[in-house]
């Protein structure tokens, strides 16, 4: 199968047969992870661009490392260090980029739809979305969907609570639309404040307290409470957050026995998980950086050109 | 001068006028309205099968001059108002520098004069420099040509400066036109607060933010005994407050704009920034609440909010494009629709383009009785065209409507009897 894709801008427009492509393609990857010669020449010749308007250190050390494995050119720009101090639309950026025959532009930015924008304005590129506002960051959703599939099998009736701020989390709208699309239930609990509106109408079951959302549940992802960007009207305090939202080894017994204990980074120990279960046995945390390299790769391999019979042949 | 306006639909809500008859205009002024008129050297115009109103009135207009004459200035912002049917505007002072002092208003007012395609009224500002701290000189501004003060795009966050103002301006018996919204409720908002807000990850503006601000004003405009006009209302909770509280005799009046009835947030979607604008495009229930405010007297008048903007502000991120779009040459297709749909009678239409703007504000205009001003329209009800916005007479291209289908089209505009635009 063909990947019908130029551009990664969210799980939104993957099928789920996109999704178990992106998945399987993953998969055969991973293994060229845990060589002593960690890389093949899939890519090589090929010239990928990093672009990150925010911070990240996981997400873009994991798409520059998944870039060199597969052997392609791979150049890191952050805004402090670019032209956007100096004034500099982003489209005029992203024209001087173009200019010089990327293949693929990474993106990670502050505004959501920005990956959408340049899309629609770059003739050439390939364009990942890693992260745009509070809209999706969809290889975090891929990675998270090959960690639990690798663990469970499947991800078709599968019952998955996400915990925590909701309204300001790409991470949730791109695991809520993934995993409802590949037959999960996912169910979303939250402080008030952080529960936007309409989020049942994108497949999500919204519960009235992180109890009913633990539940016999099979994974149980935990978010990353950012005080520092959702401002202080928000909770009083993260001690109480800590209390009525944060997973421990007490509250992680409604869950199924054998639930998955996921967090897309980075963690704010003690607050929405604490350490007891961060690094306990249901703990699939690293396993999910690990992912991420592959899924990447995936990403980078399946908009890169190459159709996927050549994967299989790997 | 004489100038005979021919076989047309004279329709002039003012009058409780619709009949088919002959216009004549003497001197600027409507001579008489009949047939068999003496009309012995008059310049004749042939209005069979078009509808000849009154002027419109476009009480919400931003002309961007003096300072922004990069978007729009006096005399393309009036030409567009022409080509639009409007034969006069209200504009609002957040120019630069802000309307809030006499040279500024005189200079509007003469560079409208002498140079301009419509008659321009202009809105002072409630507060120096748009502010929020002290008193505009409301008198000065007031025989400068004023006809009301606005904050319009920061609202008067203090309840205390605005019972001031409401109760200053009573002084001069003008309006105070609020552009209701409570900031701490807006916070870094950029579209209704919703569905589609969430879905595509954007801030959202709850429709409490407008209908906290109209309720205060109106409570301060009842305390105060001062003249309160709403602008841009949006939501179905404004509607219904302005509603119960011209019920009960408050003196308010209120308008509505073309896309806060024609569109819904829904607009938003790809992040169109043209479909960004402040007020935001709301649900589908507040769209038709808004409808029926204009439909029932709630609503006062149609007003574009027209906000010219260089395409430069609107083609970057959704978050950082400013607000607003331009409205003055798609009002009228877009009222028509209304009337298509069986929410306006073409009378109510043409009196929310006309005389309702006119009562609100007291503008001496929105008439086609004998003796009133000369400033008509003619259109064709029935003519369908495709908007292309690079050909808008306005200096901006920023509307939501780029390449729709839109029916009914201005034919002529006359300015006190003279032709100021000809399609």
């Amino acid at each position: 199968m063909e990947f019908p894709h130029k551009h990664i801008l969210g799980i939104d427009h993957l099928s789920a047969a996109d999704i178990s492509l992106i998945l399987d393609t993953a998969a055969n990857f991973k293994e060229i992870n845990t060589r002593d010669i960690k890389k093949v020449p899939t890519l090589r010749g090929k010239t990928i661009i990093n672009l990150f308007f925010e911070a990240s250190t996981r997400t873009r050390t994991s798409f520059e490392i998944a870039g060199k494995r597969l052997s392609a050119d791979t150049i890191n720009i952050s805004a402090s260090a670019s032209s956007v101090v100096k004034g500099e639309t982003l489209e005029d950026t992203a024209m001087n980029l173009e200019a010089m025959h990327p293949d693929i532009i990474v993106m990670r930015h502050g505004a959501s739809g920005a990956p959408h924008y340049l899309a629609k304005r770059l003739p050439n590129s390939s364009i990942i979305n890693a992260g745009d506002g509070a809209h999706e960051h969809p290889s975090q959703a891929l990675l998270d969907m090959m960690t639990i599939r690798e663990h469970k099998g499947k991800l078709a009736g599968l019952k998955v609570a996400i915990i925590g701020d909701i309204t300001h989390s790409r991470v949730v709208r791109s695991n809520l639309i993934g995993l409802t699309r590949m037959g999960a239930e996912v169910r979303v609990a939250g402080p008030g404040t952080m529960l936007p509106p309409g989020i049942e109408r994108l497949g999500a079951k919204v519960c009235t307290g992180m109890e009913q959302a633990l539940e016999g549940a099979d994974v149980v992802m935990m978010l990353r409470i950012q005080l520092e960007r959702q401002g202080k009207t928000l909770l009083p305090s993260l001690r109480e957050y800590a209390k009525y939202f944060g997973l421990n080894p007490v509250n992680l017994k409604l869950a199924s026995p054998d639930a998955l204990v996921m967090h897309p980074g980075p963690m704010n120990r003690g607050v929405e998980i604490s350490s007891f279960v961060a690094d306990g046995p249901q703990s699939v945390i690293l396993e999910q950086v690990e992912n991420g390299v592959a899924v990447r790769m995936a990403l980078l391999y399946l908009v890169g050109g190459a159709s996927a019979d050549e994967t299989a042949h790997k | 001068m004489k100038t005979l306006i021919k076989g047309g639909r004279i329709i002039d809500p003012a009058q409780g006028l619709d009949a088919i008859s002959d216009l004549l205009i003497e001197n600027g002024k409507v001579a008489a309205i009949g047939s068999a008129l003496d009309a012995q050297g008059a310049a004749l115009i042939d209005a069979r099968g078009l509808i000849v109103a009154p002027g419109f009135v476009d009480i919400h207009v931003h002309l961007r001059d003096p300072g922004y004459e990069y978007k729009e200035d006096i005399v393309s912002g009036t030409r567009a108002a022409s080509r639009g049917g409007f034969t006069s505007v209200a504009c609002m002072p957040n120019s630069n520098p802000v309307n809030d002092n006499k040279s500024v208003t005189l200079y509007i007012r003469r560079k409208a004069r002498e140079e301009g395609f419509a008659n321009v009224y202009p809105v002072g500002s409630i507060t120096k420099g748009l502010k929020g701290e002290t008193l505009s000189e409301m008198g000065d501004l007031k025989e400068a040509g004023c006809i009301g003060f606005s904050d319009d795009g920061r609202p008067v966050a203090s309840a205390e400066l605005m019972r001031r103002a409401l109760e200053y301006a009573r002084t001069f018996e003008m309006p105070i036109i609020s552009h209701a919204e409570e900031l701490s409720l807006v916070g870094e908002g950029v579209m209704n607060e919703g569905f589609v807000a969430t879905e595509l990850g954007l801030k959202g503006i709850p429709w409490v933010a407008e209908d906290a601000a109209t309720a205060r004003d109106i409570m301060l405009a009842e305390f105060t005994g001062g003249r309160l006009h709403v602008a841009h209302v949006s939501t179905a909770g404004s509607v219904e407050l302005i509603r119960r509280a011209k019920a009960r005799g408050v003196r308010v009046t209120a308008e509505a704009a073309p896309h806060h009835f024609t569109l819904t947030d829904e607009a938003v979607r790809g992040y169109n920034t043209n479909a960004k604008m402040n007020p935001p495009l709301r649900s589908a229930a507040d769209v038709e609440a808004v409808r029926k405010g204009l439909a029932d007297g709630t609503l006062d008048a149609i007003a574009t909010d027209h906000a010219p903007h260089h395409l430069d502000e609107k083609n970057v991120e959704f978050n950082i494009a400013l607000n607003g779009i331009v409205g003055l040459e798609t009002a009228l297709p877009l009222c028509l629709r209304l009337v298509e749909e069986g929410v306006l009678s073409l009378s109510r239409a043409i009196e929310l383009l006309s005389l309702g703007p006119c009562k609100a504000l007291s503008i001496p205009r929105g008439s086609l009785a004998v003796g009133e001003v000369g400033d008509v329209v003619l259109f064709d009800p029935a003519a369908e065209w495709k908007l292309d916005a690079q050909k808008l007479l306005s200096k901006s291209k920023n509307t939501p409507f780029d390449g729709w289908t839109l029916k009914g089209a201005v034919k002529k505009t006359l300015l006190a009897g003279k032709v100021v635009f000809e399609d």
